[in-house]
């Protein structure tokens, strides 16, 4: 990975006593960083990182590749690529091409878009519950998608912007609210709940407005499901990946120095607010595309940078291997979710939600026992 | 603001003098804003029924309740039936939840802490969701123990991950335990609402009741639930003292004779039978127990003599005043939830944007 931040002393700490045998021992272990240089300019390899994100590559697509064909209609990979290719039988091409696929790369896409979201806001907070499923925003885009189905002008492309509307409106009324000569993080995530609180209890509301079919099929929605998913769901989020992606890459050089402390970051010659909300508005738009399709999925957005953060044991949150962590998670809490109980179909968001649950409690008993929020990020 | 002051031994008589006036004005304007709301939520309402027969009707309230269901009429059976029992139950529910925010402040010396914001009230809603979806069990009745039991191990998970590391430099603080207890409502929320979808009829059981609200209760559901909250409140009401005495410091505690562990048990014991008996009749509510101890704080003093006093006259007000705001604001029903959350929401953000609660 393009690293141009200088390390930090030390490392990520580890909160499982398993690894963490001290800082020392840790960066001997690591494998030694490569430079490639050409004339005037330096490219630091991580060769780690660069491991880790191409296994995690592999193991979204062949997580994906595996919903793919299975299921309650079992194909071969020979029929799989028939299918792709054009040449299989309808049936074939119809369940693969129309119903799976679209599935598959919605949630690829989808998981890798969370990641993303949640990568800027855990830096931007520097705290790892500062991702969007406790902040609030998934909450404000379900609102926003509640009120356009109620008012009954719900589809494809209308519903999505609603999310998205939903999504920026609570997006800026919190990092509104939270400021005070700037907006510091931990006043970000305390507004956010507040907000999310608020919200919750709106949608809950807007739920009891609806027949008793419409209000189950929302609540289902409402629990983040990728079960109805079309290609006409994919293709907003692929253009808002397409579009943002790129951007918030481009700012992933100044969210690194950030993490240094905004006073360090400014002295660098960051643009801080400017490089916040650039940051905040992507990650917002991404997390509402998102919930505009499935519904505010739990936890993936908090979970994946995370665990691919310590995966890398990079100093900071990096976005790529983080999106191919969330791509990876939420094709593989999918296939749980398909298969689990047979044959009722879970929403996937019930089991992004008890797995990041479970990760979220080990995360704060274990930052309770490293010393307090020591490790802000 | 890690902790209310008490009143200092060394104020002046004249300050002293003005804070008691001041109670006093509050406890007598307490007391005639609440009968106001008592009226209001008796006469408001919809069934067009006019004042004179309201009040016709209520006085015979006695009668009719042991009267044949038959025998009375459609006015009768609303007044008698839905809105008397229900402006009870706002007043029951709003004290429980009050006087145990105001304890939770106190005990966890930490000013964000509320039933609803620390994952209480959610802990009792997923073991009432667990309990009907396993042991059919409908809403009212004997999941109120269900309820007493999600509230303990939650306040006792939450409150043991989120203060832990609190004894070392700059752990804990309050944001870490609202971030715990947001952190574990989320996630028993999320789970019990992944029961509802999996249940459809546990699903439309709990969709009116999961909002928090008071719509629909007769007085089978108060009789089942008021003597857990009276024990509770009597249990509350005789911890002033110590809780003063807590809120200078364990250490200070101890010295002056308290003992901080019998009264964090005691205090936990309250909250379990408050927060569970008003979520198992209500649903889970958020914010009551936030803005009734701040607004009192400002009006009479951090003293928890008065404080948890007053809490059980203020917290009514408050939910009586939600309860029928969200009667009328729209034309079909706002569950009080949702207006105690509106309401409740800009006062957390207000504590939030506070320049002390950094520090918290």
């Amino acid at each position: 990975m393009l690293e141009t931040a200088p390390r930090r002393a030390g490392g990520p700490r580890g909160h499982d006593g398993s690894r963490g045998s001290g800082a020392p021992a840790r960066s001997e272990r690591r494998l030694p960083d490569r430079t490639l240089r050409l004339g005037r300019f330096g490219l630091r390899l991580d060769v780690r990182a660069i491991v880790v994100t191409l296994l995690l590559a592999a193991v979204a697509l062949s997580l994906g590749w595996w919903n793919l064909i299975s299921g309650s209609s079992a194909f071969t990979a020979a029929d799989a690529v028939d299918a792709l290719l054009g040449v299989a039988d309808d049936g074939t091409a119809r369940v693969i091409l129309d119903w799976r696929a679209p599935r598959v790369v919605f949630t690829l896409l989808g998981g890798a878009a969370l990641a993303v979201a949640g990568a800027v806001f855990q830096s931007q907070t520097r705290n790892p519950l500062g991702s969007p499923d406790i902040i609030g925003f998934s909450t404000g885009a379900y609102t926003g998608a509640l009120v356009v189905s109620l008012l009954g002008v719900g589809s494809t492309w209308s519903t999505p912007a609603g999310a998205v509307v939903g999504g920026l409106g609570t997006g800026v009324a919190v990092y509104l609210l939270a400021w005070r000569r700037g907006a510091s993080g931990l006043r970000i995530i305390l507004v956010g709940i507040g907000a999310s609180i608020f919200l919750g209890s709106v949608n809950s509301w807007l739920l009891t407005l609806m027949s008793r079919e419409d209000a189950l099929s929302a609540a289902t929605w409402g629990t983040g499901s990728v079960n109805d998913i079309t290609w006409a769901h994919v293709a907003p989020l692929l253009a808002a990946l397409a579009l943002l992606l790129p951007t918030m890459l481009v700012h992933g050089t100044d969210m690194t120095l950030m993490e240094m402390g905004d006073d360090a970051a400014q002295g660098l010659g960051v643009r801080l607010e400017r490089v916040r909300l650039i940051q905040f508005l992507c990650g917002i738009v991404l997390v509402s595309v998102v919930t505009a399709g499935a519904g505010p999925i739990a936890f993936v957005a908090l979970v994946a940078p995370q665990l691919a953060l310590r995966l890398t044991r990079a100093a900071a949150v990096q976005l790529i291997p983080a999106a191919l962590m969330g791509a990876a998670l939420l094709v593989g809490a999918d296939l749980l979710a398909r298969s689990a109980l047979l044959p009722v179909q879970l929403p996937v968001g019930v089991i992004t939600l008890c797995v990041g649950g479970v990760y979220l409690v080990w995360l704060l008993v274990g930052a309770g026992r490293s010393g307090g929020r020591g490790r802000s990020r | 603001m890690t902790a209310p002051l008490p009143a200092a031994p060394a104020r002046t008589a004249p300050l002293r003098r003005a804070l008691g006036a001041r109670r006093a004005v509050v406890l007598v304007a307490g007391v005639l804003i609440l009968l106001g709301l008592l009226v209001a939520g008796l006469f408001v309402g919809s069934g067009d029924i006019s004042a004179a027969r309201t009040v016709d009707v209520l006085a015979r309230a006695p009668q009719l309740l042991g009267a044949d269901a038959q025998d009375r009429t459609t006015t009768e059976v609303i007044l008698v039936e839905r809105r008397l029992p229900r402006t009870l139950l706002a007043v029951v529910v709003g004290a429980a939840l009050g006087i145990s925010g105001a304890l939770m402040q106190a005990l966890t010396r930490n000013p964000l802490a509320d039933p609803g914001l620390l994952g209480v009230n959610a802990g009792a809603y997923t073991a009432v969701v667990f309990g009907s979806a396993t042991l059919g069990l409908t809403i009212g009745g004997a999941h109120v123990w269900l309820a007493m039991g999600g509230a303990l191990v939650t306040a006792v998970l939450v409150h043991v991950v989120g203060s832990s590391g609190t004894a070392g430099r700059g752990g804990g603080g309050p944001a870490r335990l609202v971030l715990t207890g947001v952190a574990v409502g989320a996630v028993l929320s999320g789970v019990s609402h992944g029961v509802t979808l999996v249940m459809p009829e546990v699903f439309d059981r709990v969709r009116f009741w999961s909002s928090g609200s008071l719509q629909g209760r007769t007085f089978d559901d108060l009789s089942a639930v008021a003597p857990f909250i009276l024990v509770g409140l009597l249990v509350a009401l005789s911890l002033p003292r110590a809780l003063n005495a807590l809120a200078l410091g364990d250490d200070a505690a101890v010295a002056l004779g308290s003992r901080p562990g019998t009264v964090r048990l005691v205090g936990l014991l309250a909250i379990t039978l408050l927060c569970g008996a008003a979520t198992a009749v209500a649903g889970p509510m958020s914010f009551i127990g936030l803005i009734v101890p701040h607004a009192l704080r400002m009006l009479i003093g951090p003293d928890h003599r008065w404080l948890l006093r007053m809490s059980v006259l203020a917290a009514p007000i408050l939910m009586l005043g939600a309860d029928l705001l969200g009667r009328v604001a729209t034309a079909s029903e706002l569950p009080t939830g949702v207006v105690t959350a509106a309401l409740g929401a800009p006062v957390l953000i207000a504590l939030t944007r506070r320049r002390t609660v950094r520090s918290l």
